[in-house]
């Protein structure tokens, strides 16, 4: 350690004074020091200080941990969570410049979270950690209560877990309720009834099932099984805390790139403007160039990010409005221009037979082409939407996935069909496109 | 103005339960899998250090993903053109905050070593009718046990309460003769000396155990082209690896045959080839010499296994019942394993095992088919359990 706390206070101070004169808008700022064991448990439980038990989060760790002895992936500089105040961690082992940088680019992520639409309707930053422990200890007391225990909160928790991103994709926006929906659509019947009265038809066709199941296609999985399945109170509890967490998480895969982008952006301003010592400046921009380096072959979030909020500063708009109203999705298709496409030399590939072919390079032809290419593979659209369809006379389960010219991975899907079978308590069939044609998949046995 | 604290993790290692968990779940995996991991031939016949890569399954973290079928994108170097042919991808872009969306196939495998896939193998198996014999030829293991104190041994052996004791002792006498003598004492310390210290004997006890010897009998004629020989190895391997494993002090004897029967070494066992014709009662015949030799029953237990084709010649059949049904008498357990491996439509016409049902009636004798590579397990599983039954 080439430092000491009091250290860290001191450029911690300078750089909160520069947020403010930036205008930055930043919840109050938590750091806590630890080392580098720490760090990966943090990591592994996505930086909340309790999280209930699972095997996942043992796995993430031992991936992790493997990753770093072998040098695959660089341990992470920090860990932010979006909370008020907002929490962070800095790695003991790093050096002072890496922590300067670090401690400014978590003000970023702070500005971020409190400030972007989707963190500030879709998630309780006051109740973050509080709502993480609470689930914790639901959990554990359904572990320790002798007629649940461990193997049978483990069996929902798969499951629920297999299905945590089949939620609402918007999760502050407003969604109708099963009755909401069926007064509508008795409501649009009747209207077109009188009408054909008054077009004089005869033909009249039966009045519509009001009680089908669902009446419109699903997409909430989670939701709908929570609504309609037979699960007792426990199990119902455990995939709603499962469902809750996912939607907290959420906002973040919908905008890992500005996310990233903005806390770059923030940290490399606000070094430069601070006047740092010549020795820990050198180190600072050697560190930020690695931060955002482009490697050929893989995205890069901080850097794509850190290249359009430059872009955006250059030509003078209003960054402020930017990361409060955007998300990755609308952020690209705005911003993301030919300019920027030729600059950062994306092109387009897929992968035929063993090989990975270029389809589109960035070119005057090519560039929207590769833009929306990779539209679709951020945030929530790099997950398939599958919705319920209806449900049977002999309660079988039907899923269909909207097409969107791309196939799902059919044993994972079938795998997944299984774990719904074993909530939903009764057969389940999807219907998805495989090879090129639609096929049933089904689950054999609950 | 922002909180800095340190981390105070209380001792605690706060995912080592969910990590025993999920090592746990891929022990699981492994055991559950160990019919496909045996069967392939890579481990066959390897030493026990060999390394060999064990898929997980099970423990992927399933949902609905895309498959690989689809566009992405990534950046370049600016030289691709259309239609170019590309590595692909790199793997783990970016840095971890934020939950992992499980996009992408979640590759798992796991190095375990031949020895340790041998102990996942026998966790749950014993040898059948392990009978403790009256007395044993082999002293398999040696415990010491603390036998009394002497005045001479080695520094480990030191008995520091007994020293203190003597030390007081002398201390105590000391004392005491110059009182009686009338003499000043202004000596404070005693110190230990050569003769106060006392040590720890030790006797050697020598632990009896079981003898076992395991009797490999293996049909090497000219029907047992290579693809049974390998079935028979594979099916040799487990069982050499299962011997190993459980018992330390458990003799091997290995026995070819064609129409003469010999003892080979393990290695010769495992790796010469021989053809001709097939006397099986030569085998049965060499075995009950072996053990009139050297493992008399009496003393120990004897576990006869035997891999053929079941292709004997005709006329040796009923001497080979003869001395199978002796073997059964001698042996704890005689165990006949037919290959059948069938290579288009032939199968071997004869089976020997067909005429054993009838013939030999002995309770310790268990036959097998071994039809495929998938079927070593699960005849080796029948072999080693269902034999356990009550003699």
């Amino acid at each position: 350690m080439d430092y000491q706390m009091t250290d860290l206070e001191y450029y911690n101070r300078i750089i909160e004074q520069a947020t403010r004169e930036f205008g930055l808008d930043c919840y109050p700022q938590d750091f806590e020091i630890c080392d580098y064991e720490d760090m990966l448990s943090y990591e592994a439980y996505s930086g909340m200080p309790s999280r209930y038990p699972h095997w996942s989060f043992g796995k993430a760790w031992e991936r992790k941990k493997t990753f770093y002895r072998y040098n695959l992936i660089g341990l992470p500089y920090e860990m932010v969570i979006n909370s008020n105040p907002c929490l962070a961690y800095l790695m003991k082992e790093n050096t002072l410049a890496l922590q300067v940088l670090t401690i400014a680019h978590v003000y970023g992520h702070n500005d971020f979270f409190k400030n972007n639409r989707l963190f500030k309707n879709g998630t309780r930053a006051d109740y973050t950690v509080e709502m993480f422990k609470s689930h914790a200890s639901r959990i554990s007391d359904y572990i320790a209560d002798p007629s649940i225990g461990y193997e049978r909160v483990e069996r929902i928790l798969d499951a629920a877990h297999a299905l945590r991103f089949q939620v609402y994709r918007i999760s502050n926006e407003k969604h109708l309720s099963p009755e909401e929906i069926k007064e509508s659509h008795m409501e649009k019947y009747y209207k077109a009834q009188l009408n054909m009265v008054s077009t004089i038809k005869d033909s009249q066709g039966e009045q519509p099932n009001w009680d089908k199941i669902p009446l419109e296609p699903e997409e909430d999985i989670l939701l709908f099984l929570l609504r309609y399945a037979r699960l007792s109170e426990w199990e119902k509890d455990i995939i709603s805390i499962v469902r809750s967490e996912a939607q907290y998480f959420m906002p973040q895969m919908e905008t890992k790139i500005m996310n990233e982008g903005w806390a770059s952006f923030w940290h490399f301003k606000i070094l430069n403007h601070i006047n740092l010592r010549q020795p820990l400046y050198l180190e600072f921009i050697k560190r930020h160039n690695q931060v955002i380096a482009s490697r050929p072959g893989t995205l890069n979030p901080y850097h794509l990010g850190f290249k359009i909020f430059c872009k955006l500063e250059q030509e003078g708009k209003q960054l402020f409005d930017i990361r409060e109203q955007e998300r990755d999705v609308s952020f690209i298709r705005r911003y993301l221009d030919e300019e920027l496409c030729q600059e950062l030399n994306l092109f387009e590939f897929q992968k035929e037979k063993q090989e990975y072919v270029i389809r589109e390079i960035s070119d005057e032809s090519g560039w929207k082409k590769i833009r929306d290419t990779l539209i679709m593979n951020v945030g929530m659209n790099g997950i398939p939407v599958i919705k319920v369809s209806e449900t049977d006379a002999a309660k079988i389960l039907h899923l269909e996935q909207e097409w969107d010219g791309r196939e799902l991975l059919q044993d994972y899907a079938h795998k997944t069909i299984k774990y719904i079978a074993r909530l939903w308590g009764n057969k389940v069939r999807l219907r998805a496109r495989i090879n090129g044609e639609y096929k049933l998949l089904e689950s054999d046995g609950v | 103005m922002a909180i800095f604290r340190d981390h105070d993790r209380w001792g605690r290692d706060r995912s080592a339960e969910d990590r025993r968990r999920h090592r746990q779940l891929v022990e699981d995996s492994i055991k559950k899998n160990i019919g496909n991991i045996i069967a392939e031939e890579s481990i066959i016949g390897q030493s026990k250090d060999k390394v060999i890569k064990v898929p997980i399954r099970g423990l992927k973290e399933y949902g609905f993903i895309f498959g690989e079928n689809r566009p992405g994108v990534v950046p370049g170097t600016g030289e691709e053109k259309r239609g170019d042919r590309f590595a692909g991808p790199a793997e783990g872009s970016g840095t971890g905050d934020g939950a992992g969306t499980a996009e992408g196939e979640d590759y798992y495998e796991l190095d375990i070593t031949v020895e340790d896939l041998a102990e996942y193998l026998f966790e749950d198996l014993e040898l059948p009718y392990m009978e403790r014999k009256k007395f044993s030829l082999i002293e398999s293991e040696k415990s010491s046990k603390r036998w009394g104190i002497q005045k001479k041994g080695i520094p480990p052996r030191l008995s520091k309460k007994r020293s203190m004791q003597e030390r007081i002792k002398r201390k105590k006498s000391l004392e005491r003769s110059y009182r009686e003598m009338d003499i000043e004492s202004d000596r404070e310390r005693v110190p230990f000396h050569e003769e106060d210290l006392r040590y720890h004997r030790v006797k050697e006890q020598l632990r009896p155990q079981s003898n076992a010897v395991v009797m490999c009998l293996m049909d090497n004629s000219g029907s047992m082209y290579q693809e049974k020989k390998y079935l028979a190895r594979s099916f040799f391997f487990l069982l050499y690896h299962f011997v190993k494993y459980r018992y330390v002090n458990v003799e091997l004897v290995f026995i070819n045959h064609t129409t003469t029967a010999q003892e080979v070494n393990e290695d010769e066992f495992f790796h010469r080839g021989e053809s001709g014709g097939t006397f099986i009662s030569s085998a049965y015949k060499k075995a009950l010499e072996i053990i009139e030799e050297r493992y008399s029953p009496e003393i120990w237990n004897i576990y006869a296994f035997h891999c053929s084709d079941g292709d004997n010649w005709p006329e040796d059949t009923p001497l080979a019942i003869d001395l199978a049904n002796e073997l059964c008498s001698q042996c704890n357990l005689f165990g006949y394993g037919e290959i059948r491996l069938a290579i288009g439509s032939y199968r071997s016409a004869s089976s020997l095992l067909k005429k054993f049902e009838g013939a030999i009636k002995a309770s310790n004798y268990v036959a097998v088919y071994i039809d495929g590579k998938q079927d070593i397990w699960p005849a080796f599983k029948k072999l080693l359990t269902l034999s356990d039954r009550s003699d």
